[in-house]
């Protein structure tokens, strides 16, 4: 069912609106890419002559490719549990789902360094162990994981809910099991609004800087992903560097959003077909 | 009797939708369950479905206990009441669902479930919507879908949960007979959900009222409507008034007048009468007397209301034009032509 449109905008109204985004969106990203290229293209493209910059991109894939499949099976198998089961400790978890999003990015960093720092709770089993947490891969994972995690469990509950369990009994009575259901009901129903989230959740997995920041302890070459490595550029007065490199980012969400773009071309049929009878 | 329903309860935390309820369903039979909403009506299909478990008591299925089967291992064909069809899958791609879903060794070939799905296609009428998806049809369209839907896994029994709910009156009518027929040819054992009780007399080769959870009386249409049970089963299968009365020597005592009352019954008791069954008769006729304080036309019937103390009656006049007088504020005399007596207290 399409949308109706009651009318042409007032000129006022859209006016306020272009204007806003210029301002707000337009206008600072223009600027990341003046200037990255203020002393022409040779020293923009000077950064990837670095194996710094090569290495912080590596991380930053890593980190996001680790995060974010974890949080996407987590996120629908809470949004599953939350939507079509009734249980106790429900109201609990959903609010757990949310904290991250209200607790301050550093905090959400600090608190592994509480658990795993060198006077930390877990310090003594992690040394005898001899597993490096902190300052390394691990804590970086840990730490982007606690910052995105509720992003697809977000955007599933409200659909979810919306969609009821009807479906999911009517294929149970037909006689398929819970994995044929959720697969074969469940999942396709559910597609779009899970690769938003997890479009969410990558994009703020590689842009996470707060929490990151805490636990990556800076080390050149090892333990910065892209953000950080921004902030060194930029703080040794290299601008050009740091701009440049922000374009990097820039670059990994302008893909995203044009995969993400392609997808609802391809599949725009389905999805009007699915959105709702 | 295949299926056996025996001494089935639910409960909700505090709260009972079923109580210890009995009911049995023939082989090939039509059974409609009848009640206001909150009756557990839904409960019992959802119960006999395996979407939920009794609290207590025992179901068997041609002698073999039917609880104890996941929801999947029924074979219970179920038509929801939004009828729950998968959205992002074809008309057809619905239909053959329960036939892919089958484990390898029982699933039919794809040429065989095609062919199967166009059998079914055929038999609801929907004949080259296979390609469509739900979101493309009209309410009575999917309706059928979903029937076939449920045909398909060749079902031992087939549960209808107000199934034109969500339909408008002409297209229930028109499916109402279509379901009957389709039954007729299918002869599947049938339970079917329904708040409105012109359907369930349509329909039905026998109806169970249930009211609180409880069933108030089982039987044939006619049976039930000739000779209700309890006065909720008068009440509820269409619009009634009722008079305190006394019934002493053969003769039922309403207001001031007297109408003979075959049985050999004494005591106060609750008299009920049908708005149509009543003749309206002149200050010095037959009946007691009561005051028109309304006269509403509609279409054939008109429809007067009538006090008798703080007692209003409806009537309903289908037999032409008024007798002379009655206008509002008229004094007249009503006698019913039938009276259904419940003793006092039920």
């Amino acid at each position: 069912m399409s949308e109706k449109s009651i009318g042409r905008p007032s000129p006022i109204l859209l006016g306020i609106g272009v204007a806003y985004v210029a301002i707000l969106i337009l206008l600072p990203m223009g600027m990341v890419f003046v200037e990255a290229f203020r002393r022409g293209p040779a020293e923009y493209l000077d950064i990837f002559a670095h194996s710094d910059t090569w290495s912080a991109i590596r991380l930053t894939l890593l980190v996001a490719a680790i995060a974010v499949p974890l949080n996407a099976v987590f996120g629908v198998a809470a949004a599953w549990a939350v939507t079509k089961f009734d249980f106790p400790g429900k109201g609990l978890l959903l609010t757990l789902i949310d904290l991250p999003f209200s607790v301050s990015p550093v905090i959400s960093g600090l608190v592994w360094v509480l658990l795993f720092g060198a006077s930390g709770w877990l310090a003594g089993p992690m040394a005898s162990a001899n597993v490096q947490i902190l300052f390394a891969v691990p804590g970086l994972v840990l730490a982007t994981l606690f910052i995105t995690l509720p992003f697809v469990a977000r955007e599933l509950i409200p659909l979810m809910q919306e969609q009821g369990a009807d479906e999911e009994e009517a294929a149970i009575t037909l006689g398929a099991g819970g994995f044929r259901t959720f697969f074969m009901v469940t999942l396709p129903n559910i597609k779009w609004a899970l690769l938003y989230g997890v479009l969410l959740c990558n994009a703020r997995a590689m842009g996470e800087f707060g929490a990151v920041s805490v636990v990556s302890g800076h080390i050149r070459g090892q333990t910065n992903t892209l953000p950080l490595h921004v902030e060194i550029l930029y703080n040794e007065y290299n601008f050009v560097g740091a701009f440049a490199t922000a374009t990097i980012l820039a670059g990994l969400a302008i893909v995203t959003l044009v995969i993400k773009s392609g997808l609802e071309w391809r599949f725009a049929d389905e999805l009007s077909a699915s959105r709702r009878h | 009797m295949p299926l056996i329903i025996k001494n089935i309860s639910k409960t909700y935390g505090q709260s009972q939708a079923l109580h210890n309820l009995d009911l049995e369903v023939g082989d090939r039979e039509f059974l409609a369950l009848l009640g206001p909403s909150g009756s557990g009506k839904t409960t019992l299909l959802r119960i006999l479905a395996g979407l939920i478990s009794p609290t207590t008591g025992d179901v068997s299925f041609d002698g073999a206990d039917l609880l104890s089967l996941s929801a999947r291992e029924r074979r219970a064909g179920m038509v929801f009441q939004h009828y729950a069809l998968f959205r992002h899958m074809t008309v057809a791609a619905n239909i053959g669902f329960g036939l892919r879903v089958r484990p390898r060794r029982d699933r039919p070939s794809a040429e065989e479930i095609k062919r199967r799905t166009d059998e079914l296609l055929r038999l609801v009428q929907l004949e080259g919507y296979g390609a469509r998806y739900p979101s493309q049809l009209s309410g009575g369209q999917r309706q059928r879908v979903a029937q076939a839907r449920a045909l398909a896994i060749e079902p031992r029994m087939l549960l209808l949960d107000e199934p034109f709910g969500a339909l408008d009156a002409k297209v229930r009518r028109e499916l109402r007979y279509w379901l009957r027929r389709l039954h007729d040819e299918t002869g599947v054992t049938t339970i079917f959900v329904t708040h409105d009780q012109e359907e369930a007399m349509d329909l039905a080769d026998r109806v169970a009222i249930l009211n609180g959870g409880k069933i108030e009386q089982v039987g044939a249409p006619n049976d039930i409507y000739a000779s209700p049970a309890t006065p909720f089963v008068f009440d509820f299968l269409g619009a009634a008034n009722e008079a305190r009365g006394l019934v002493r020597d053969g003769e039922l005592h309403v207001y001031d007048a007297r109408f003979p009352l075959p049985g050999d019954g004494s005591g106060e008791v609750k008299a009920f009468f049908r708005p149509h069954e009543v003749e309206i008769n002149p200050a010095d006729g037959r009946g007691f007397m009561a005051e028109v304080v309304g006269v509403i036309a509609r279409g054939p019937a008109t429809r007067l209301e009538c006090r008798r103390g703080d007692q209003v009656m409806e009537i309903d006049w289908a037999r032409g034009r008024l007798p002379d007088g009655v206008t509002r504020g008229a004094q007249v005399r009503l006698a019913p032509e039938r009276f259904t007596v419940f003793p006092a207290g039920t």
